[in-house]
């Protein structure tokens, strides 16, 4: 059972606490009719599902019910850090991001 | 019975509490301390099993955990019956029952043993090879047969009368083995004040000290010291010592899974004590102390009852006071197998012989083995042994060919050398590395927060060793902010050394393919097969593996794993490491089902909701069914009535009079904040911002690919304040879903989301009759249809408490959905159903709620819609606010597919014949002529019996449904063929007029 850091809870707890909420960063458009069947396409289906390092929503949701983005690493399952919904992706990482 | 083979003043039990045990119905004694195994060889029994594949006899191979032969059943009664037991780690208690396994009629006599002499047959992939056509016997006939004539002990057959208890605990140090090394490293690190927890699978700490009469610590001989550092241990309130507990499984994070056997070992447990107890333990760090497992020789007929691993013998021997044996033959490949004759002719039990495969042994224990005057015979091997049962002769000849001799013993103990458990560090997702000089997997790359210390880390000798585990106890204390003095490490007098040894097979083991010299004794695996295996074009260790079963048993290999790999290794003339390590996963040993379920089973397996008036609806004969976790009052028969009749009557009642169902379960949220109405009119397709206060809309909530996700009635109850319902089974996840809208997507939105779903009790009180029978308890509201038309909502008082009045239909005649607060659901269920009764009103469940919803075609989201429904295949494009620019799933709705002609569509459907009520989930074809299989163009979501209508009804997915009306359908059934007509979904009252009347 891994531990998550909630980012507003500050703290870490364990996995039995949150729920996997899918690929994070995945915009939806403020003009959602506009978009072209192409661009739609991307954001309805399209996701990275990478070997390594993945940018994914989680929400604390037997906690303090939020939605935030983690971190992590799929190969070595670890998380390499957390923050709270709305803030941009980070540029950098922490530790072993490989 | 006597103990014939119990030494008097050997041992560590005597004097003990004598107990009485029996095994296969004949009665034996033994004493307080024992294992059944080592109580079974007092009393000179090594016969307790048969093999897996090929029913040969066999013995106790070890004294511990890796016990791969002596599985037996032990009995409490008739619903405690635990097959598979390892009698070397059950302990003995008065009136032990125990049972060998696997064997017919009896254990010496076993007619299974044919396979033994058919054994050229038996060998490695046999059973795929052979048992191939034709393919469906395999799961008819040869499975069944072959399941049947191998195999380990019998299920119980009755549900586990015991509980079993689990438990999280949290610590800064957790130290896994109570040998030498734990103990040192739990001391050091329990001097820093923080959480040490130090969990070891024996009842007694110790681990090899046990069986080690070499090793002296602090001025005592071993054992002494580590019980007395057991006993300092407990008594610190930072510790806590776990014995007879389990680490079966390392994962992410340090956290660690213990299984603790409470009771096994008592003789009446009594029903306070759980059987086992669960630990899920987190820790900062944790350290590995634990130790190593002796390997056995690998040579022909290596298996016989009374040939076992040296320290098993020893154990026996230096803690129970039992020899294994009068005449102990020893065969050897380093100075493990010269201890234990030492200790054997010490205590005065015979020593045939010392057989070492080294050419010129020499050190301390060869010198002290030759002035005990013990026969040596270096250079040689074991080739075979003789005797039925048991043991009765050793042959020997020079490894490298020569003349034979036989030697008579009554037992022989092998020691080929040690390996490393490592199973818990590789379960930690650490890196082994092959140590080409010992010839042993050592920890090399760390994954997580822990240290291997002692013999599982290669450290040979106890100096090294508590040195070692002294040091890892200090740091992982500091590790996890602890303060700690510099450990003392306790000071080593004397030691034994487990260096040395060879693994592979020996001489007596081959090459030739006619000899049975077992690598995995429980699987019956041999040196041969792991031979064959690698002929046959196996390469990787993992197909291997799988290919002979080697390792695959429930003792996980951990006797066999490196002989098989080495004999892999050697045939396809590669180095060990080329070939690589089997994974080793959890559990180390097996773990129970009970430890894992603890509580979580029958009514605690998953909770179970029920609503405010279900005390009523029970009182009042209603028959349940399982809605998701909800019991739902079905339907309430009436003497004499069966289903049918009771929802015929229910469904005739609610039309001509009026009836009460209770909706409680409804999902209900509460939408608030000056933004929530902006919010609704996303999440729904409808629109919000005109709808007035004290109005109500029936809203549908979409997916973002278009299709309809949930839908329920939603009454404003003011500008800032929305009362929506949702389905009952879908009540958490559109919570979810607008929590994950609110907090991501739209987030500027000035908007609070409230579940209030068991807040609110729910009464339907719906037919003609219902404004009379609610509006005497009402206070504060106008009932009146001018005042209160068809979808609306007030806020007043019934019976004197709060309500949310709806007056909403879900049966298509006029209603009101009474909201009350939970705590006074069923008072005012009762006050209702007072009023009801002056006006023919009866309770009905949720089959008539269905036939009643059905009648008037009104859907149920996940019935008659499947995830794959857009609003518009469901009849319901007018739910669609045509002039919003966004909606959750208002792009999803335009996708090509989604608006594509011929989709399949929510029709009504009337069978030809109005007595035949369709099977829901039926298939329909346009043309019932065309071959098989048919092209099916729908199937039927909803069908019942509509009293109502005198008359079957059926709602149906069909392609382009909505431009077949009038059309016959045609519905094939085994038996026969349905036909239909396509109609619309509105089979009563279809000017809608009852609504408002």
């Amino acid at each position: 059972m891994l531990l998550i850091r909630c980012p507003y809870c500050e703290q870490d707890l364990p996995e039995l606490e949150f729920r996997n909420a899918g690929e994070a960063h995945v915009v939806r458009s403020g003009n959602l009719v506009a978009e072209s069947d192409e661009d739609f396409e991307r954001f309805l289906f399209i996701r990275e599902n990478p070997k390594g390092i993945i940018y994914e929503r989680w929400r604390h949701i037997h906690g303090c019910g939020r939605f935030f983005n983690a971190v992590r690493n799929t190969v070595s399952d670890k998380f390499l850090m957390t923050y709270k919904a709305g803030e941009k992706k980070p540029e950098s990482l922490p530790g072993d991001a490989k | 019975m006597p103990q014939s083979y119990r030494l008097q003043g050997k041992g560590r039990l005597t004097p003990a509490k004598g107990l009485r045990f029996s095994f296969d119905g004949k009665h034996y004694s033994g004493l307080q301390g024992d294992t059944l195994a080592s109580a079974l060889l007092a009393n000179g029994v090594h016969l307790v099993g048969r093999s897996f594949k090929y029913h040969r006899p066999r013995g106790f191979l070890s004294a511990g955990a890796e016990e791969p032969n002596a599985l037996v059943t032990v009995q409490r009664d008739a619903a405690r019956k635990t097959p598979n037991v390892r009698a070397t780690v059950q302990e003995l208690y008065d009136g032990l029952d125990a049972h060998s396994q696997n064997r017919w009629p009896s254990l010496s006599f076993d007619v299974g043993a044919v396979n033994d002499l058919a054994g050229s047959m038996f060998s490695a992939g046999f059973y795929y090879k052979t048992f191939m056509w034709p393919k469906s016997a395999w799961k008819n006939v040869y499975e069944p047969k072959i399941r049947a004539a191998a195999g380990l002990g019998v299920s119980p057959d009755q549900p586990d009368p015991d509980h079993y208890s689990a438990r999280f605990a949290h610590c800064e140090v957790l130290v896994i083995g109570g040998g030498a090394a734990g103990i040192a490293a739990a001391r050091a690190a329990a001097e820093s004040g923080l959480r040490v927890i130090l969990a070891d699978e024996q009842a007694e700490l110790g681990g090899a000290l046990r069986f080690e009469s070499g090793a002296s610590i602090d001025g005592m001989d071993g054992w002494s010291w580590a019980q007395e550092a057991a006993r300092s241990l407990a008594g610190m309130p930072n510790v806590r010592v776990l014995t007879r507990t389990t680490a079966f499984g390392y994962y992410a994070q340090n956290f660690v899974g213990l299984v603790e056997r409470v009771s096994d070992h008592l003789a009446s447990p009594g029903g306070a004590l759980p059987r086992e107890r669960l630990w899920q333990v987190r820790a900062k760090r944790v350290v590995l102390a634990t130790g190593a497992i002796e390997r056995h020789l690998v040579f022909a007929e290596n298996d016989r009852p009374g040939i076992m691993l040296a320290s098993a013998a020893r154990a026996y021997l230096n803690h129970n006071g039992v020899a294994v044996g009068r005449n102990v033959g020893i065969y050897t490949a380093g100075d493990s197998g010269y201890a234990a004759a030492i200790d054997l002719k010490k205590a005065g039990a015979g020593v045939a012989a010392i057989v070492d495969l080294r050419d010129n042994p020499t050190g301390a224990l060869v010198d002290e083995a030759r002035s005990l005057g013990i026969e040596i015979n270096h250079g040689r091997a074991v080739v075979r042994t003789a005797g039925k049962l048991r043991v009765s002769s050793m042959t020997i000849r020079p490894k490298n060919g020569g003349a034979e001799r036989t030697i008579a013993v009554d037992a022989l103990l092998m020691s080929a050398g040690w390996t490393p458990s490592v199973h818990l560090f590789s379960q930690s997702r650490g890196r082994l590395a092959f140590d080409a000089e010992s010839r042993r997997f050592l920890p090399s790359d760390y994954a997580q927060d822990c240290v291997a210390v002692g013999a599982c880390n290669g450290t040979e000798t106890l100096e090294a060793t508590v040195a070692e585990a002294s040091k890892a106890g200090e740091q992982a204390a500091k590790a996890a902010g602890g303060k700690t003095a510099k450990a003392v490490a306790p000071k080593v007098d004397a030691s034994e050394s487990w260096a040395g040894g060879m693994v592979g097979s020996g001489p007596g083991a081959g090459p030739d393919d006619t000899v049975k010299a077992f690598v995995d004794f429980q699987n019956d695996v041999t040196a041969k097969d792991i031979r064959l295996a690698v002929r046959e074009g196996m390469r990787s260790i993992e197909h291997v593996k799988r290919f002979t079963t080697n390792g695959m048993a429930t003792d996980q290999g951990k006797t066999s794993n490196m002989h098989g790999l080495a004999i892999a290794a050697d045939a396809l003339g590669k180095e060990i490491p080329q070939v690589g390590l089997t994974t080793f996963r959890p559990p180390y040993t097996p773990v129970t089902f009970g430890a894992i379920i603890g509580h979580a089973r029958g009514p605690l397996f998953d909770p179970t909701r029920r609503t405010a008036i279900h005390p009523w609806a029970e009182a009042n004969g209603a028959v349940f069914e399982d809605v998701g976790q909800w019991k739902r009052a079905w339907y309430f028969p009436r003497q004499g009535e069966d289903m049918h009749a009771a929802v015929n009557r229910e469904c005739e009642t609610v039309r001509k009079a009026a009836g009460l169902f209770d909706a409680s379960t409804l999902g209900k949220i509460e939408v608030v904040g000056p933004d929530a109405a902006k919010f609704m009119e996303l999440m729904y397709t409808n629109p919000w911002e005109k709808l007035e206060a004290g109005r109500c809309r029936y809203g549908i909530m979409l997916r973002e690919d278009g299709f309809i996700y949930d839908d329920g009635v939603v009454g404003r109850l003011a500008a800032d304040r929305f009362h929506v319902t949702t389905t009952t089974g879908g009540a958490a996840r559109v919570m979810n879903m607008m929590e994950d809208y609110l907090q991501t997507e739209f987030p500027h939105l000035n908007v609070w989301l409230t579940s209030i779903s068991e807040q609110w009790a729910v009464i339907a009180v719906q037919g003609p009759k219902s404004r009379e029978i609610i509006e005497p308890l009402v206070e504060g509201i106008d009932m009146s249809d001018g005042a209160m038309p068809h979808m609306s909502v007030r806020e007043g008082k019934i019976c004197g408490v709060p309500t949310r009045l709806f007056r909403m239909s879900f049966t298509g005649d006029r209603g009101f959905e009474v909201n009350v607060p939970a705590d006074y659901g069923q008072a005012v269920w009762e006050a209702l159903w007072a009023e009801g009764r002056k006006h023919g009103a009866c309770a009905y469940g949720t089959e008539a709620m269905h036939v009643l919803r059905a009648e008037k075609g009104y859907i149920i989201v996940g019935q008659d819609t499947d995830g794959t429904v857009t609003p518009s295949d469901a009849g319901l494009d007018w739910a669609i606010g045509k002039k919003k620019t966004d909606f959750v799933g208002i792009r999803g709705l335009t996708r090509p597919d989604l608006v594509a002609k011929g989709r399949k569509q929510l029709v009504g459907l009337k069978t030809k014949d109005p007595n035949v009520v369709l099977e829901e989930g039926a298939q329909i074809v346009a043309d019932p002529r065309q071959p098989v299989p048919m092209t099916m163009i729908g199937h039927v979501t909803s069908s019942y019996w509509s009293q109502n209508c005198g008359r079957s009804i059926a709602l149906a997915l069909v392609a382009g449904g909505q431009g077949r009306m009038g059309e016959t359908l045609y519905v094939p059934m085994p038996d026969r063929t349905i036909e239909v007509e396509v109609t619309g979904m509105v089979f009563f009252d279809e000017a809608g007029g009852r609504l408002h009347g």
